[in-house]
């Protein structure tokens, strides 16, 4: 797809033009005539590739204990309380408060509804319905082929089910959970270093490509002999194979060169000791920082152009050393401290863990890329299930994105959404990754409305 | 068609290859469906990232089973390293894995196709076992492995009508009594067609159930429905419970299923009895929390039964059972009770109001003492009070233990007081609870349900006549489960099948109405 005019429309020309200037964007993929000539690098000199991530965790915030409120969407946020942290990396941050999810009559299954729902654009019907794609895995269909990871799903909990990326509610990734393993598998024999000048194909990733395509056509006849259920299962299955073919595929071929890349060490031992422990705050946290420095190596190292990380899960069971609860039973069981106004153990487990998002943003902006820094480069939408754990409530969730996303997004607003879907922050965060998509979510959760004052 | 679960993929690499063949990696998670998470196992697919796993697990199990170690075990090759393609050797190699992994032997065309993927690798790699390695990958991602399908046929004494496959039945009995692929045997029953006769089925039956492997089976059901997975996902504080560590996590639920499998398969006793008995198994470090001396050296279990007068009684009043429904640093009758309602008695407890405010319940300046002081805030409060009347009685009977399971007589130095109450029946004891739930008629039509969910991938709707007849066979077998599951695999009903031409979506309810419940 190109223009037909001589010189080179920006992105946002194509987006305001067709809605006649209104605040209206509607969905496109980036035009090949937006590169520039070589193809590797937007008309604006902005590296690529741009990757994308999510970055989660439990609990939300107190309200009006970790950011001051904004009556009308604009640039400037003002971080304090449990998102203190934030506020050294607000100029690359969007915040997105006053957004609700609408569920038509539906319930809300606590620590379920908000995840699901702003992910996939569905409130579910159970509490673990998934009845859409969660949006990671739209953005890695559309950016995610030309790296060795089609995705990267890592929970600091130990708990590999604690992921929230599935493209149904019977088909869910596990997640990583070791970073001595993350560390292997990445960075193991299989690892092509992008930087080196010879480039030899490994002739046993042209075996492991062929002998997958043999079973794909080999066992494509069972399709005919299945019931529709089991057909769709296969169906997925073939899918799944026909995408790993791809991504390794990719391993035959030179990798681009990026100075960012650089050998890291191993890590000496997993934070995460295993079950005595649980999830004990500090492991976690030690945990975190320890995927944190390995993920940001491997986006450099186009290792993987989306991510998902888990802070904690959706029923955060965070907890101290010594302490008998969890931070979700705290919020539901610890009184609010009638002088602060706040649950003052649970706010202390939202504020650990904003701190542990600024580490991580901390992180992807300490590796050089190009001019700036890995962050520039890449779109992190960070968010929770609840916005007020203690009635679990589903309305003005807590949803930011960070990095600028090549240059496609501008950041340091504040908008608020008075009320509108959540769904429209999924639906902005996938349009400017490309995804071809110009409406998402269902019901009343369906929107067209991008968020344009933070596009570019 | 189900996905193998986790547990079924390992003991399969187990029984073809051997227990020094590790499977290091991580599997798509299932969703707890109808209480099981094997239920779910019917429905579920693979993701992209969980089939890059399973070629990375295929790799690694390749690697291991034609290493210059372990070779000469599997295969019947030249152990040496040759470039040249052998032939002969490959197809037997492959011939032999792929019937174990595929539950059926290979048609001409599948070895074929199987041996040229090795000789092709064979020439691209230069060496004959790496190139072999891959035939064998080509068996581990090959979806008539990973997936347990009901392949049909004519049923020569049914016109217009389908059967499964002898194949497909015998995988489906092995996976249900032994939760693997089905050995040597069953497969030589269902190539001979026995399996489709009245005295070949019941002959294999048998086999299957006197066999001790009988109790990996049982094992599998029980996990899963006592919810063990969690235990990836336990954890206690080491302040509160220092003597809570690995080991003993691990032990505890081995302790759980050790008394399950004694009871139900080796002493063929009463299921409800598993709610009442004393006898268990002990190891060192389960010594340390129940607070008794273990004279068996390390690693190894001794037969054990708790005295006369203590309290502890049945699979529910064992560590497995009370840590995991707790929280990490306290018990919690609420949990404890709520999980007896689950998933022993099959009963549906409503989640808690969205907003609901519990913090009276961790009140600091609370003069409650005890879990039961505080949850009298539940009694007063009416948005808690119709369910919590349901299971806090049930769970306060084990305030006894405390979260890591150990025994008490207090808590904040105030006396525990461990009466409740379950469907009207008043204890004063964790004692009394499990005579309750001996007693409890839920207790046994639950496993009835749960059981054939497992075994058929879906539950039984209400009323249904086939329930109420296997319910009325193990009243009558003294409620023993083995006797149970033989009615269940050598039912009619077991077998039958929906197919895209008959379309029906509920086979195994449809089938009752044609056929006899034999």
């Amino acid at each position: 797809m190109s223009n037909t005019g001589s010189r080179p429309l920006g992105r946002r020309t194509v987006l305001r033009g067709v809605m006649a200037g209104g605040a209206i964007c509607v969905g496109l993929p980036f035009l090949d005539s937006m590169l520039n000539n070589s193809g590797t690098a937007l008309a604006a000199g902005a590296p690529l590739p741009v990757r994308f991530g999510t970055w989660f965790w439990g609990l939300g915030h107190t309200p009006a204990h970790a950011i001051e409120d904004k009556a009308t969407s604009g640039y400037g946020i003002s971080f304090k309380g449990e998102c203190h942290a934030l506020s050294a990396h607000k100029e690359i941050i969007n915040y997105f408060g006053k957004f609700n999810t609408p569920l038509d009559g539906r319930s809300n299954f606590p620590h379920y509804t908000g995840w699901i729902a702003s992910r996939t654009g569905t409130a579910p019907d159970w509490q673990e319905e998934i009845a859409n794609p969660t949006y990671d895995l739209l953005v890695a269909d559309r950016i995610g082929t030309q790296s060795r990871f089609k995705t990267i799903d890592i929970a600091c909990t130990g708990n590999s089910g604690h992921s929230y990326s599935a493209r149904s509610t019977y088909n869910r990734s596990a997640a990583e959970i070791s970073p001595h393993e993350f560390y292997s598998r990445l960075f193991g024999p299989e690892f092509i270093d992008p930087n080196k000048a010879e480039f030899m194909p490994d002739p046993r990733t042209m075996v492991r490509h062929s002998v997958l395509s043999a079973v794909t056509e080999e066992r494509r006849q069972l399709m005919r002999q299945l019931g529709a259920s089991d057909r769709a299962q296969l169906d997925e299955y073939f899918t799944s194979l026909r995408e790993l073919e791809i991504q390794l595929q990719v391993q035959l071929q030179k990798p681009a060169p990026n100075e960012a890349c650089s050998a890291i060490a191993a890590p000496k031992d997993d934070a995460f000791l295993g079950n005595r422990t649980g999830v004990e705050i500090g492991k976690v946290e030690a945990t975190h920082k320890s995927f944190a420095r390995i993920l940001a190596m491997a986006i450099a190292c186009n290792q993987t152009s989306v991510f998902n990380v888990v802070f904690s899960e959706n029923l955060s069971s965070l907890r101290k050393i010594g302490e008998s609860v969890t931070h979700h039973s705290l919020s539901h069981e610890e009184p609010t401290d009638p002088e602060l106004g706040v649950q003052q153990q649970t706010s202390w487990f939202n504020t650990r863990s904003m701190a542990a998002l600024a580490s991580f943003i901390k992180t992807l902006s300490s590796i050089r890329e190009g001019d700036g820094t890995l962050l520039d480069n890449v779109l992190m939408v960070a968010g929770s299930e609840t916005s007020f754990a203690r009635n679990h409530s589903v309305d003005d969730i807590p949803f930011m994105t960070v990095g600028k996303a090549g240059g496609r997004i501008k950041t340091g607003f504040h908008i608020n959404g008075n009320g509108d879907p959540i769904t429209r922050v999924g639906l902005t965060a996938m349009q400017v990754m490309g995804v071809p998509i110009d409406s998402w979510g269902s019901r009343s959760l369906l929107t067209s409305k991008t968020i344009s004052e933070i596009l570019t | 068609m189900r996905r193998l679960t986790e547990e079924q993929y390992r003991n399969i690499v187990a029984d073809v290859f051997g227990k020094q063949i590790t499977v290091s990696g991580r599997f798509d998670p299932l969703v707890r469906t109808e209480g099981l998470l094997a239920v779910s196992a019917w429905s579920t697919s693979v993701s992209t990232a969980g089939i890059m796993q399973y070629e990375e697990i295929a790799q690694s199990i390749a690697a291991q089973v034609l290493s210059k170690e372990n070779r000469e075990i599997y295969t019947s090759c030249n152990g040496g390293i040759y470039t040249e393609f052998d032939e002969p050797c490959a197809r037997k190699f492959l011939a032999k894995v792929g019937r174990l992994l595929l539950r059926r032997p290979l048609t001409d065309n599948e070895l074929s196709g199987k041996t040229a993927i090795a000789r092709e690798a064979t020439a691209k790699l230069g060496k004959f076992y790496d190139g072999l390695s891959f035939g064998l990958i080509s068996l581990l991602v090959d979806p008539e492995f990973l997936f347990i399908t009901d392949f049909t046929e004519s049923d020569p004494e049914r016109p217009n009508s389908v059967r499964l496959t002898a194949f497909s039945k015998a995988a489906r009995l092995s996976f249900l009594l032994w939760n693997t692929t089905p050995d040597d045997k069953l497969l030589r029953a269902a190539e001979s067609g026995d399996l489709h006769t009245r005295d070949g089925l019941n002959r294999e039956v048998n086999r299957l159930i006197v066999s001790v492997r009988l109790k990996t089976g049982i094992r599998a059901f029980f996990s899963d429905m006592l919810g063990f997975r969690e235990f990836d996902n336990l954890g206690k504080d080491s302040l509160i419970y220092p003597t809570f560590g690995t080991a003993v996590m691990r032990d505890a639920k081995e302790q759980t299923l050790r008394t399950i499998t004694d009871h139900l398969v080796t002493r063929s006793g009463d299921y409800r009895d598993l709610f009442t008995t004393k006898r268990t198994f002990m190891s060192r470090p389960l010594g340390i929390v129940y607070r008794t001396r273990v004279k068996a050296p390390e690693n190894v279990w001794e037969p054990y039964e708790f005295a006369p007068d203590d309290r502890r009684v049945g699979i529910q009043g064992q560590l497995a059972f009370l840590a995991l429904n707790s929280h990490p640093g306290r018990s919690s009758p609420t949990l404890r009770g709520k999980a007896i309602r689950s998933m022993l008695l099959c009963q549906k407890v409503p989640d808690p109001p969205v907003d609901v405010d519990f913090s009276g319940f961790n009140n600091p300046n609370s003069p409650a003492r005890t879990a039961r002081e505080r949850l009298l805030v539940h009694a007063t409060n009416p948005s808690c009070v119709s369910c919590h009347r349901i299971i806090d009685p049930i769970g306060l009977a084990l305030e006894n233990f405390d979260g890591a399971g150990q025994f008490r007589n207090t808590e904040n130095d105030a006396v525990i007081v461990s009466s409740g109450e379950l469907d009207g029946i008043e204890f004063s004891n964790g004692t009394g609870l499990g005579q309750a739930l001996h007693d409890n008629p839920a207790i046994t039509t639950c496993l009835v349900n749960r059981l054939y969910a497992y075994a058929s991938g879906r539950a039984f709707p209400a009323n249904n006549a086939w329930l109420a007849y296997l319910n009325k066979r193990f009243t009558a077998s003294n409620y023993r489960v083995t006797d149970l599951l033989k009615h269940i695999a050598t039912s009619r009903i077991f077998y039958a099948v929906s197919t895209p031409e008959n379309n029906l979506q509920q086979p195994f309810e449809s089938a009752q109405n044609t056929v006899t419940f034999d």
